[in-house]
């Protein structure tokens, strides 16, 4: 809804960080991890550029698809080969 | 009153100092190094306390102004010339996040040719950033205006960037007579900076995200109204300014025997003092003219430039930089200015001392005489252009 010129704050605020906003919805492809092959190296997790890659609590590789991107690095430095970019639908 | 003798470019630093600036980030340039080189004392004797920040470029420097004030403190660079034009995509975001930092521009002339001379093109190619913009013409006003700037910029119906600036070499290398005020006056004056909004860790806060078109234009409008208010507040703050330390420098423009003139120029900084000797020789053989200094370039002066026309019948206006394509900067804003005006005298450009050429009073003298008999001979003049038929030609 927009706002008149009155009713703005003097500069554009946001009260929180930006990870309330579902980036995720731009990716055209996106990873899948093949649990029984990773070994849980967690070197996909230190090369995510967003941050989109989490460790749950049995120590398991879990994807954030809402910030995910789809950019493939995870897939790219996987040394297991178990993370595979496929086409959203 | 006890003077100190100091160049414009320490009065810029201990106005910055007077000022309680808290981050100093800075790379040098001349003719601007010794006000970064008299802030590194400062702050490395203890004299005073803020952090300084050694950056690797002046985009870099103004990055770390607008990081710095957002936080809410109060920040400070000085830069010239090129060291201006690196800042320039900064100095758009400073503006539009409404930053009330201050800083020092040295105007020197743009190479090529290669040149570190006083010439306002830099500060002009800048105009259109957001900043307020003020000429001084003294040592004095530089350290005064340097304190006033940031009263008038963190002031909340104006939040925006000031540059005060001073002529290359003329002012920034040259010394002068200056009354540094004591601090608790200037405390008095300026109380700390009390930002409607910072970033801080315990309240986190998003500032100047994305905007789709149904609000840019919205926030793009704040930006200007503030800028049209600030026209009072600069006012009002010389006022007070005056009223505590004893002296004004004018507000918006000051005005020099413009009483019962038939005749004005326009002209900013140092040549401005020149101008007033100029015009005392011309008083002395009882001709009627007087000197509009444009303290204040952003925002435009217009009310105080028609308020001129209505007293005069001819304007010469004096440009230390040219707009190529068409006349200087402080023309071609007075023309425009004018045209709304119901008194419109003769106007007319007069380019000059581009590039740091020597300004005496005899060249100002000849064109006020111009001025007075509203000579004609195209709107722009280059005077003292050096051509093959000029006398002087050496």
């Amino acid at each position: 809804m927009a706002k008149s010129v009155e009713d703005l704050p003097y500069i554009p605020l946001m009260s929180e960080s930006s990870a309330v906003n579902k980036t995720g919805v731009w990716r055209v492809i996106k990873p899948i991890v093949n649990q029984e092959e990773c070994n849980q190296c967690y070197i996909c997790w230190k090369f995510c550029p967003d941050v989109a890659i989490h460790i749950d609590e049995e120590g398991s590789i879990l994807i954030d698809y809402d910030h995910c991107k789809g950019c493939g690095i995870c897939e790219a430095v996987c040394p297991k080969k178990c993370i595979e970019m496929v086409k959203e639908e | 009153m006890p003077m100190d003798v100091m160049t414009g470019n320490s009065a810029q630093a201990y106005g910055a100092k007077l000022a309680r600036a808290e981050v100093v980030a800075a790379y040098p340039i001349t003719p601007q190094t010794t006000v970064v080189e008299k802030l590194a004392d400062l702050v490395a004797s203890g004299e005073m306390k803020a952090q300084f920040i050694k950056v690797e470029s002046e985009h870099s420097a103004m990055a770390a102004c607008i990081a710095a004030s957002a936080t809410g403190a109060r920040a400070y660079t000085a830069t010239a010339a090129h060291g201006l034009a690196l800042m320039h995509e900064m100095l758009i975001w400073a503006a539009g996040s409404r930053l009330p930092i201050v800083m020092g521009n040295i105007n020197r002339a743009m190479a090529p040719p290669w040149s570190v001379w006083a010439d306002y093109q830099d500060s002009i190619a800048e105009r259109d950033t957001g900043w307020m913009q003020f000429y001084c013409q003294s040592s004095q006003e530089v350290l005064d205006t340097v304190i006033q700037a940031y009263k008038v910029a963190e002031n909340h119906d104006v939040l925006i960037p000031a540059m005060v600036m001073e002529d290359a070499f003329y002012l920034s290398h040259t010394f002068e007579p200056v009354d540094v005020p004591p601090q608790k006056d200037v405390d008095d004056f300026l109380p700390p900076y009390d930002p409607p909004v910072k970033l801080d860790v315990d309240n986190p806060v998003g500032l100047c995200a994305l905007v789709p078109p149904d609000h840019y234009m919205e926030f793009r409008f704040k930006i200007a109204k503030a800028m049209e208010d600030s026209r009072k507040v600069i006012q009002e703050v010389d006022e007070e300014w005056e009223k505590k330390f004893g002296r004004s420098h004018g507000g918006l423009v000051e005005r020099y025997r413009m009483e019962d003139a038939d005749a004005a120029i326009i002209a900013a900084g140092t040549m401005s003092s020149t101008a007033r000797v100029a015009i005392d020789n011309m008083r002395d053989k009882g001709k009627k003219v007087g000197l509009a200094r444009l303290r204040v370039f952003r925002p435009f002066p217009y009310e105080e430039i028609r308020q001129i026309a209505k007293e005069v019948d001819s304007i010469g206006v004096l440009d230390r930089s040219y707009t190529f394509g068409h006349g200087g900067a402080f023309y071609t804003e007075t023309a425009g200015a004018l045209y709304q005006a119901p008194e419109r005298p003769h106007v007319k450009n007069y380019v000059i001392g581009i590039g740091g050429r020597d300004i005496p009073p005899k060249d100002i003298e000849g064109i006020l005489e111009k001025v007075l008999t509203k000579e004609d001979g195209g709107e722009v003049e280059w005077w003292g252009l050096r051509t093959s038929g000029s006398r002087e030609v050496n």
